[in-house]
């Protein structure tokens, strides 16, 4: 490694101090009297704040298990029986495909988010980032239909590819197709990701860099591969997450009950069996899977905390070579691409339904309506929730010692709190109706589920959004205002709220979309409450309207495409 | 805390002071006199700035007392410590204006009255920047942004005032008259200064007393004209070199924020 | 008679009473495609409320089997009166529960193929599993069920999870009807012919319709809609000679509703051709009772099933399990 690869993080914990621990506690009458006596810990309200976010989370998940555990209690033979030779196919197929899903998306979008990096200024730029967050917004079956209009059998591409092969193009079912379609859902998502954490290289590195007369190559050894390094398990850890968790690509396109996963064996559990234990048990083995394969990607990763950087508007001085640029732009197209082709299979199938009517139908303008409310609400939710959690874990970071173990707090704080993404939806909206279901009327608390549960699933997202900027904020900022006693809601008004602007509305817009193609957590409550667009769209689907449902997704697609032109823009007001 | 503080300063006193900062063990023994101006010094790594540090409770000592005009303080936050500080870097919220920046010395939570905001006109006169409050940071020099961090230390108003190396990065013109403002505010004000420099130059033409420091420990304290005397610490005479033109301090360019 | 009596009194009882009586309201949990826009729901509530003054509560789950679960789990607290649309795969677990009630209603009207005489569970419609192929990209559709699983391999079709889907286990229970013992053997060479196997009929359908598999499991209904309502006879369903797998829906009356009058008289109105006239260009299925209106003739075109196979809801009850597990033993090898 060298020096100036180390000089950010190095430099950053030695010459701040990582103990100014002490930052909130009331400010004492007057000076020489009453002081906080030595053993009393002030506490820092950030770590109340993010306290009370966890206990919220962990209230919504512990809630649901204590309603399925106490449901399925009296019957355990469903979770004994449930760990047969099938469950360990489908727990090895699982983790493989999931493995391998994450492989493809992480390692290309790498590459992908450094040449994006390399060139902040050219035409269609920003286009190309938020059309990398439409397939969160996507329902899995209308990315998978996307991904089947090019690579299917009867796809656009299934001419060249039958020349190609020689023979009749099979289409990409089973793993191909699993890992085709996963890759379209993250490796953007990725990227984007990726791209966060090269934004955060402080502009001093790439003026040294320049001034050393650094190669392209060299520049990313020394200067971009540490920032991405930092990130990668994280974003590894969120890629896979996903994966092993996915439930309609695996099963449409994985060609059969071979590819299945252990969410399909929950959702069959709750569905079909109704077997509360079963469900339970399961959903332990999938985090405890996940569990495993998180350790082993934070180790890979390094030290994955404390390397926040200065969070300054960044300008590259490294300029590229021809070939280099030729490459990057090679890179940058592959990946759109790659991206955008089931996209424009999807708006090409929309275009065909008669949008006009669609768009003027009472019922999808008030499943718009209520889809965007709820997503609001449920973005708004998450971002509270997203910058409670950074808050907390900063401040936890801040006040152990420098070498010291990470408390068990501030675990939670940090990767912890993602694995709500391996809590199955279906299992927190059955864990809570059956808690519910004698409590008045359980149809009206389905928004209120819907809203939750979705802000919490968002959370891990937007927490990769916003945890690298408040860092990097609070890195410049946490002595000054403990100094100068700015903390709580004025710290959040005057400091935070201005300098975390973007990285907040970026991640508002992320948890919008992911709200917004959600359709998992409705399947219990009744969704007569909770007309979304999404669940339309399904529902369209199912009454042979396949031309409709092509429609809504396009709309769909849209609205999404909106709402990241809206962040960035909500997000320039402040940008430097 | 709006309330302006009695005129002149407090004493500092590390009792046995002891910390440990990664592989290094640190012990402080010392006394700060009121209302003087100190200037710490001291190789790089020897302690200065968690000497500095300890005071302004950024660090909290590992066991051992700090005392401040008499009070404990050895486990007070940083901002119940009747202390102002400059540090050598990030001493400005990039997005707030330069009033706001100063105003945030009187209110953290920036709710200024008339009064208030009087003060902080006076102040920014004071400091030579009259007519730049409604600049940001990053429309200021290097040297113009030290003189919004020492006008809020004259709002803030504090019995204590430390900076840490506030100076290292300005050229030495400028520097000279940095540290001639900082005299002067002490002159007014007769707060206790604590001067944390590289530059023995800068020790010099402030006077005063000094601490110096070696791997962490206060090896000598005096009247600073008597370190650059003949009969003064051989430590000292190593440290800033026999010849005292080339002050080790050369090695670190730190860049302006 | 005795009906136009109860509804006049019934009427005027309403008249009479605060509009917001307890007992005029009729809370009905059913599947959500019937209460979607297109589904019978609307048209079925706009009637029904005229005929009785009162209010029709329709609350919707997922599927049949949602049903059934929503019910388990509300036990006897349940607010709904009447359950819409289980199927006979599941009117035996569903009266295991203990929470339904006899419908008292007479079944005369009723016409299911194979007849009727459960005295709690009363069908509304019914219709036929059937393989439905692409006219233009399958020149020869098999002819059985037989032909189906010995059949060119390159030919494939999209069938639905019996884990996760109706239809899925529909064929299923089809293949156990015709092939018993040996049918594990049959999947084993079908399996070959799969392309792959949704988790829903929704997504099954989606490929078929984008050509992506020229065969998918429906039912006999599908091509109707197509007919109707896309005037295309594009897509068919096959005619098999072993016969094709029944599916009927049905309604109940839970030990709730039987404390309202108006669950009953539902019921009477369900097999009535005020509803029955909604069914098959709504559900697109086929009416169990009476209609008003002859049906569109495209359903004179759908295929009429040599034989009715099925198989009673007991043995289904206590064999669907096991079942399932041997499906999956050969599926996921």
């Amino acid at each position: 490694m060298s020096p100036q690869a180390t000089e950010g993080g190095a430099g950053g914990s030695a010459g701040l101090d990582p103990k100014s621990s002490t930052a909130a506690s009331p400010p004492p009458p007057a000076f020489g009297r009453t002081l906080p006596s030595r053993g009393r810990e002030a506490r820092d309200s950030r770590i109340t704040a993010g306290v009370i976010a966890l206990g919220a989370i962990a209230i919504l998940i512990g809630g649901a298990f204590v309603g399925l555990i106490l449901e399925g209690v009296n019957d355990l033979s469903g979770a004994i029986a449930a760990f047969d030779g099938y469950l360990f196919r489908v727990a090895r197929f699982t983790l493989w495909q999931a493995a391998l899903s994450t492989l493809f998306s992480v390692v290309p979008a790498l590459f992908v988010a450094r040449a994006l990096s390399r060139h902040p200024h050219f035409p269609g730029r920003g286009l190309i980032l938020r059309l990398f967050a439409v397939p969160l917004a996507l329902p899995a079956i209308v990315a998978a239909l996307g991904v089947l209009a090019l690579y299917g059998r009867a796809g656009y591409l299934a001419g060249l590819l039958t020349k190609i092969s020689g023979g009749d193009w099979p289409g990409i079912y089973g793993l191909s197709g699993i890992l085709v379609a996963h890759v379209f859902f993250n490796l953007p998502l990725a990227t984007r990701l990726f791209l966060e954490a090269l934004n955060a290289v402080p502009t001093d590195q790439w003026r040294l860099a320049s001034q050393l007369g650094m190669s392209a190559r060299a520049g990313f050894r020394l200067i971009e591969w540490p920032a991405l390094r930092a990130s990668l398990p994280g974003v590894a850890g969120l890629v896979f997450m996903l994966c092993i968790t996915s439930f309609t690509i695996v099963l449409t396109l994985g060609g059969g009950p071979r590819a299945s996963t252990l969410e399909v064996a929950i959702y069959q559990s709750l569905r079909f069996d109704f077997d509360p234990a079963r469900a339970v048990a399961l959903t332990l083995l999938q985090i405890l899977l996940t569990l495993a394969v998180v350790a082993v990607l934070m180790r890979l990763g390094a030290n994955v905390t404390g390397d926040a950087n200065l969070s300054v508007a960044p300008r590259r001085y490294i300029s590229s070579g021809r070939g280099e640029t030729a490459l990057d732009a090679a890179l940058i197209a592959l990946g759109l691409a790659f991206v955008a082709g089931p996209m424009l299979a999807t708006v090409l199938s929309g275009l065909e339904s008669d949008l006009m009517r669609l768009a003027g139908e009472a019922t999808v303008q008030s499943a718009a309506a209520t889809s965007l409310i709820l997503a609001c609400l449920a973005a708004l939710l998450c971002v509270m929730l997203t910058l409670a959690l950074a808050m907390a874990r900063r401040a936890l970071q801040l006040q152990r010692k420098a070498a010291g173990e990470k408390s068990f707090l501030e675990h939670m704080t940090d990767t912890g709190a993602g694995f709500v993404l391996v809590v199955p939806p279906i299992v927190i909206g059955a864990g809570w109706f059956v808690l519910l279901r004698h409590a008045g009327n359980v149809f009206a608390l389905a928004p209120v589920m819907v809203v939750t549960v979705n802000a919490v699933m968002a959370m891990p997202f937007a927490l990769r959004a916003v945890r690298p900027a408040y860092d990097a904020a609070s890195e410049r900022h946490e002595r000054l205002c403990a100094q100068l006693g700015i903390r709580g809601w004025s710290r959040l008004r005057l400091i935070e709220w201005p300098v975390l602007r973007r990285p907040l509305s970026t991640a508002f817009a992320f948890a919008m979309a992911l709200s917004l193609g959600d359709l998992g957590v409705i399947a219990l409550f009744g969704s007569d409450s909770v007309q979304t667009l999404p669940y339309l769209l399904l529902a369209r689907m199912g009454a042979y309207r396949t031309a409709d449902a092509a429609g809504l997704a396009l709309l769909l697609g849209l609205i999404c495409l909106a709402l990241m032109a809206l962040a960035d823009r909500l997000g320039k007001d402040t940008a430097q | 805390m709006n309330s302006p503080m009695r005129p002149g300063g407090v004493d500092i006193r590390l009792e046995e002071v002891t910390f440990t900062y990664e592989d290094m063990r640190m012990r402080f023994d010392a006394t700060i006199e009121a209302g003087q101006i100190t200037s710490v010094m001291g190789a790089s790594g020897a302690g200065k700035s968690t000497f500095l540090n300890l005071v302004a409770g950024f660090e909290t000592a590992t066991s051992g007392r700090v005392l401040i005009g008499g009070a404990d303080v050895t486990a007070a936050p940083p901002s119940a410590r009747p202390i102002s500080m400059v540090f050598q870097e990030n001493n400005l919220f990039a997005h707030l204006t330069v009033e706001q920046n100063v105003g945030l010395g009187r209110s953290p939570a920036l709710k200024l009255a008339e009064a208030d905001r009087t003060d902080i006109a006076d102040a920014l006169g004071r400091t030579g920047l009259a007519g730049k409050e409604r600049r940001l940071p990053r429309e200021l020099s290097g040297g113009e942004r030290q003189r919004v961090a020492i006008a809020r230390v004259l709002v803030r108003d504090r019995p204590v005032l430390l900076l840490d190396e506030p100076f290292a990065s300005l050229g030495p013109a400028l520097r000279e008259d940095m540290v001639d403002l900082v005299m002067s505010v002490h002159r007014e004000r007769g707060m206790t200064v604590v001067f944390v420099t590289h530059q023995p130059e800068d020790a010099r033409r402030i006077g005063g007393n000094l601490l110096f420091l070696e791997q962490g420990k206060v090896i000598a304290a005096g009247k600073t004209e008597e370190f650059f005397g003949k009969n003064g610490p051989e430590a000292f005479r190593n440290y800033i070199g026999t010849g005292n033109a080339e002050p080790q301090s050369q090695e670190f360019a730190r860049k302006p924020t | 008679m005795r009906t136009m009596l109860f509804s006049l009194v019934s009427t005027l009882a309403v008249a009479a009473a605060l509009p917001a009586f307890a007992a005029d309201k009729l809370t009905i949990y059913t599947y959500e495609s019937f209460t979607s826009e297109w589904g019978p729901g609307p048209q079925v509530k706009k009637a029904f409320e005229a005929e009785c003054g009162c209010e029709v509560d329709f609350v919707s789950v997922a599927d049949g089997v949602a049903l059934l679960n929503r019910v388990k789990l509300e036990g006897k607290s349940t607010k709904a009166d009447i359950v819409l649309g289980l199927d006979t795969n599941l009117t035996a677990e569903a009266k295991e529960t203990g929470l339904f009630a006899p419908s008292g209603v007479d079944l005369t009207n009723v016409k299911v193929p194979g007849g009727w005489s459960d005295d709690t569970f009363v069908p509304f419609d019914y219709g036929y599993f059937a393989v439905i192929y692409n006219t233009e990209t399958l020149k020869n559709p098999p002819k059985s069920l037989k032909e189906l699983v010995d059949g060119d391999a390159n030919e494939k079709i999209a069938i639905q999870d019996p884990r996760t889907s109706t239809p899925g286990l529909g064929l299923l229970l089809w293949v156990k009807s015709v092939y018993g013992d040996k049918a594990p053997e049959a999947w084993a060479k079908l399996k070959n012919r799969v392309l792959t196997v949704t988790p829903g009929w929704s997504e099954s359908y989606g490929l078929f319709t984008k050509g992506e598999a020229p065969m998918v499991l429906s039912y006999t209904t599908s091509p109707a809609y197509h007919m109707v309502a896309e005037k295309t006879d594009k897509y068919q369903a096959a005619p098999f000679e072993e016969g094709h797998y029944l599916q009927v829906e049905v309604a109940g009356i839970t030990t709730t509703g039987a404390e309202n009058p108006l669950a009953k008289k539902f019921m009477e109105f369900m097999v009535s051709p005020g509803f029955q006239d909604t069914i098959p260009e709504t559900n697109w299925m086929f009416p169990a009772g009476k209609t008003e209106k002859p049906l569109d003739p495209a359903f004179d075109r759908l295929v009429k099933p040599a034989k009715t196979l099925a198989i009673s809801a007991e043995d289904i009850t206590a064999n669907r399990k096991a079942w399932v597990e041997e499906w999956l033993g050969v599926m996921s090898k």
